[in-house]
């Protein structure tokens, strides 16, 4: 992307990422990155956290900077390698290694090691703590088996609706409508031109075959109607109108607005519609108004929950100070190359990786206003409506 | 280097040394030779350096640390200028005699001594250093240690052979000198060669403590451990020299380089007295000093400074380099400028092209970085490019795409307005005339040829191609370039096969014609080997690639008067082509050759290597006849660099002159006679 551009990866003003869970080594991800793309050591870089949707955080926080004139050219986005989260050493672990090493004699070392337990060395796996909500005690998988029941989504649409995600994505693949996607190298000689999540021998049989992974014996939510734990990064350039005259940039599209919902995190599934409501109430937008939606697919479950509640004219006027029902989301309007459940949802890429995702299909299209929005474990819910060309 | 904590209180300054007592009443000793960029150990360094440890006998100091005054390093050895003129062994010995006398003052110094280094710590300054009783080098991988004399045909003669082993054990110190191979301060440490290794920043503060410590007997000099020392007892030292002379015979022919063996001898015979050994060893290095391997080593030296300088790196600062064409060669010449510090953008459209050159990349970067750290550094700055973005960014263009004009025209006109206005177009084609190629550019003269070889890593030298149409400023620039990626540039007029292929082509395929007249491979490989190429010529076809051989040789018989032996078309048609089939010349397991039993009662014919060299020789006179090399020197140059020919013999014209022009042509006529006219002294012999 970098190369493609007029301008030197030095002219960037900065890089902002958002990363959820980065290397120990990588604390501040968005400066190793800044400084491995050769943007130089004078391009500051930080790192933005809001768990699912920090990659759009980092777009969120581009676009303010840009507004209010500090910056005008960002590089901005997600990354996430959830292939390296860390195992960790659980607190007694801790404490022993503590002990051992200031034990300085024989003696003391013996002592140390005759307290070693089979214990102890119980990993903590990373990935895991990370996907559980430590206020509520409830893994993500859970929240979305919530809203399974609440709204009562059963199996087979949870199935369904994932089985329908591989095939846009396939079909996405096929037509090559995904453009923005880099071919990937490794250094044992392989290629990676698409993304290796989809399934296209798929069916339903082989769906129901799955069990449920969170609550295990009655649940239904399975590893196939969730989202995959992959890697991923999104960047997109994010320029003001001073700057995008001075290098004579190419526009896709613009941020119009954004906006950020907290909820109960028992129901974090809902956030998009908390996020999004908000947003169409200060434009004046109804549901047609949108073109195009992307929902990120956190579960299933959680998706069509959403879609649910926009047609549910009691929740929209409690939860959401609506007058009335929002409406119908056209499906074929929504998530059209496929989402997390295919493609996979590298936690802290995907809120970028929507909204360029977003940007390209309106361009393919021709239309005009579209809608990127992601659940955030912890109970909240991001939005961010955005419009293609430059006016 | 300054350190402002260290107060000078008195200063006495020579020519090329300058001494500095501080606070602590310990002497520094700089040195920082005049008029050079580099510190060498000349006649004048050393007679200073006698009268200066002289002084300081007298007026002994707390301690003595020698250092350098130049940023760049230590010092780089004794000054190999001083070898040419040598006539005499008098005078040679009195040479090495006159560094021996300033070593043993140093050693006989009746306080603590301490080298500091930093940079290269080569040679003469290594055995300088190893007089002194303690090291204490920069942790930093440039600093370099080594006794790299074994390269120049002579071994170390400044009490380096007598100091060494009994330093670090046989084993590793008669390693160190018999392959020259240079180290890092953190192996030397390991090797117990040097007592510290540390940080810049800490260098002058390491001295001083341990001279203080030294001068206050609580450090001792560095002591082997028992078994190294036990590796220079007598018994040891005869099994230990027969192993060394057995697997130094694998790797040099004693009648070629005889000064491996000597040093061998050396210390097998005279370790357990110094001052004898000290002796032998000065009048051994004497010996070889004047004799034919060191006298043509130390030119192919110079030769090698000479195409450096061809190469003025302030010219051009590249910084992004974009090579169009993933095959093994511009992938290689990728992969090797994202080595040497260049971003690269390597272009095409295969992707699992690209996808191998990352993963041979990978492999070079691991083998030559070895930290982590180093190698994600050198990938992130190698980028494949499947859309060719790079190129208007890039400072410099390589094009290494097939063979073929058409669509090398095409790719010009594509990428020209695309490019840098000031950014250099290079081709590496082996085969197509440059002034064709510079016609579908707007501007002709920006074209000019960098053609590698093969393997990329290992091969030094770089043809700089001109046609008559490259802007010489180009191709200046180019030579720049080639300087700013650790290359040789060897500036060549654009005529087939430019000067490496041309000369080496008619070798190979007498070569060949030789195996189809019924000489079995391996002894026609044996001829050449004995005569000193690093590789048979039957190996080094199959090794590049019959097929290769065969259309590069197809090429040059449409211009030049060479017939290609109908043996390596039948080989490429029946599929044999080499290494990469398995199949060749010679059968391939797992890239080794299977060499099949001699024939008994064979006698193989008595002029193998005479016809190989003479056509090679012959042919190296037409190109100096033509021009396509600016004169001998460049040509014998080329020839050692881009070939490998024999370094020891000093080039094919050298060797020419040596082995004297009318012995040589006289041959030339005899074999024109035996076989044909493919042996027809070149015109230029007259000029020889």
């Amino acid at each position: 992307m970098l190369a493609r551009q007029p301008f030197q990866p030095s002219d960037f003003d900065e890089v902002i990422l958002g990363c959820v869970m980065p290397g120990p080594d990588e604390a501040n991800i968005a400066r190793v990155v800044a400084l491995r793309l050769g943007c130089g050591k004078h391009v500051p870089a930080w790192t933005v956290q809001r768990n699912c949707a920090s990659g759009m955080q980092a777009l969120d926080c581009a676009a303010r900077n840009i507004a209010t004139g500090r910056a005008h050219l960002i590089l901005a986005g997600g990354v996430e390698a959830m292939s390296h989260a860390p195992v960790l050493l659980n607190n007694d672990m801790v404490g022993w290694l503590g002990e051992w090493s200031a034990a300085r004699n024989f003696g003391a070392r013996f002592g140390a090691l005759s307290k070693l337990r089979p214990g102890h060395l119980k990993p903590i796996i990373g990935l895991l703590r990370g996907l559980t909500d430590p206020v509520v005690g409830l893994s993500m998988g859970q929240t979305a088996e919530n809203l399974a029941h609440r709204f009562n989504i059963s199996r087979e649409q949870m199935d369904a609706f994932a089985l329908e995600s591989h095939r846009r994505l396939a079909k996405a693949q096929d037509d090559k409508l995904l453009g923005e996607i880099e071919t990937l190298y490794d250094t044992r000689g392989n290629v990676y031109e698409q993304d290796d999540g989809v399934r296209r021998d798929g069916d339903m049989a082989r769906m129901a075959r799955l069990k449920p992974v969170f609550d295990r014996e009655f649940g239904n939510v399975t590893a196939g109607n969730s989202a995959q734990v992959t890697d991923g990064a999104a960047l997109l350039i994010l320029a003001s109108a001073e700057a995008v005259e001075k290098y004579k940039l190419p526009v896709l599209g613009r941020i119009i607005d954004c906006h950020w919902a907290g909820l109960e995190p028992a129901q974090m599934g809902l956030g998009p519609v908390h996020a999004m409501a908000p947003i169409m109430q200060r434009h004046g937008l109804k549901i047609p108004d949108i073109d195009y939606w992307e929902i990120n697919e956190a579960f299933s479950a959680q998706v069509l929950a959403c879609l649910e509640v926009w047609k549910d004219a009691d929740y929209c006027r409690t939860e959401l100070g609506l007058t009335q029902a929002l409406g119908e989301i056209d499906l074929s309007r929504l998530n059209i190359d496929g989402g997390g459940v295919s493609l996979g949802h590298p936690v802290g890429a995907s809120g970028a990786r929507i909204v360029l995702h977003l940007l390209n299909v309106l361009k393919r299209t021709n239309t005009r206003r579209g809608m990127a929005s992601l659940c955030i474990g912890g109970g909240q819910g991001g939005a961010m409506l955005i419009e293609s060309g430059r006016e | 280097m300054s350190e402002p904590d260290i107060h000078s209180q008195m200063q006495t300054t020579y020519k090329h040394w300058r001494i500095e007592r501080d606070d602590h009443a310990i002497a520094w000793l700089y040195i920082d030779k005049a008029d050079s960029t580099a510190n060498v150990l000349s006649s004048e360094v050393l007679d200073e350096l006698n009268d200066i440890l002289e002084t300081l006998t007298d007026a002994l100091p707390r301690g003595v640390i020698v250092l350098s005054g130049k940023s760049n390093g230590f010092i780089a050895g004794a000054d190999v200028k001083e070898f040419v003129p040598l006539k005499e062994v008098a005078d040679s010995l009195a040479l090495i005699r006159r560094g021996q006398r300033a070593m043993n003052r140093l050693a006989d110094l009746k306080c603590p001594t301490l080298a500091l280094i930093h940079g290269f710590c080569l040679g003469g300054g290594m055995e300088l250093a190893l007089a002194c009783r303690y090291r204490v080098a920069d942790e930093d991988p440039r600093t370099r240690l080594g006794l790299p004399e074994i390269k120049l045909g002579i071994h170390p003669g400044f009490g380096g052979t007598v100091r060494l082993p009994p330093l670090i054990g046989a084993p590793a110190a008669m390693d160190l000198m018999l392959t020259g191979k240079t180290i890092d301060a953190r192996t030397a440490r390991k090797l117990g060669m040097i007592d510290y290794a540390v940080p810049a920043r800490h260098l002058k503060r390491a001295a001083v403590s341990v001279i203080m410590r030294a001068a206050a007997s609580s450090l001792a000099p560095h002591r082997p451990t028992l078994i190294q020392s036990l590796t220079n007892t007598g018994l040891a030292r005869n099994i230990l020299a027969r192993v060394m002379r057995h697997r130094l015979a694998e790797k040099a022919n004693e009648a070629h380089y005889p000064a491996p063996y000597a040093l061998i001898n050396l210390w097998a015979k005279h370790a357990h007295d110094p001052v004898k050994m000290m002796e032998e060893e000065a009048l051994s290095v004497a010996h070889f000093v004047l004799g034919k391997t060191a006298h043509n080593l130390v030119r192919v030296f110079f030769l090698q400074e000479r195409l450096k300088a061809l190469g003025k790196k302030d010219l051009i600062s590249p910084q992004h380099v974009h090579v169009i064409g993933a095959g093994v060669m511009g992938g290689d010449i990728a992969i090797w400028c994202a080595l040497q510090g260049m971003r690269v953008t390597v272009q095409d459209t295969r992707h699992d092209a690209l996808a191998k050159v990352i993963k041979r990349a990978y492999g070079l970067f691991k083998k030559r970085f070895k930290q982590p750290r180093l190698i994600q550094a050198a990938l992130d700055r190698l980028i494949p490019d499947d859309k060719g973005v790079g190129v208007s960014h890039a400072d410099v263009v390589i094009e290494a795409i097939f063979e073929d004009i058409t669509a090398k025209q095409a790719l010009y006109r594509e990428i020209e307005p695309k490019m840098k206005a000031d950014a250099l177009l290079a081709t590496n084609t082996s085969s197509i005339p440059l002034d064709v190629l510079s016609e579908s550019l707007a501007k002709p003269g920006r074209l000019v040829g960098i053609h590698f070889f093969n393997p990329v890593a290992q091969m030094q030298l770089v043809e700089v191609v001109s046609s008559p149409l490259t802007d010489p400023a180009v191709a200046r620039q180019a030579a720049a370039f080639v300087r700013h990626i650790d290359r040789l540039p060897l500036p060549v007029k654009s005529s087939p096969g430019f000067l490496v292929n041309r000369v080496l082509m008619p070798y190979l395929l007498e070569a060949v014609a030789m195996e189809w007249e019924g000489v079995p491979a391996a002894i026609i490989d044996k001829a050449a080997l004995d005569f000193g190429m690093p590789m048979g010529p039957i190996r080094l076809a199959d090794t590049v690639g019959l097929d290769i051989c065969l259309s590069v040789a197809d090429i040059l018989s449409q211009r030049l008067d060479v017939d290609v032996p109908p043996r390596l078309r039948e080989l490429v048609n029946a599929g044999r082509l080499g290494v990469k089939s398995g199949q060749g010349f010679y059968t391939y397991h797992n890239g080794k050759p299977q060499i099949p039993h001699g024939r008994p009662g064979y006698t193989p014919p008595a002029d193998i290597v005479e016809r190989l060299m003479l056509r090679l020789l012959n042919e190296a006179a037409a190109c100096l006849r033509e021009g396509v090399v600016a004169d001998a020197d460049l040509l014998d140059a080329g020839i050692i660099f881009g070939t490998g020919f024999a370094p020891f013999r000093g080039g094919p014209i050298n060797y020419v002159q040596e082995g004297g022009v009318e012995t040589q042509l006289r041959k030339l006529h005899e074999l024109e006679q035996h076989y044909g006219k493919r042996f027809v002294a070149d015109a230029e012999w007259a000029e020889l």
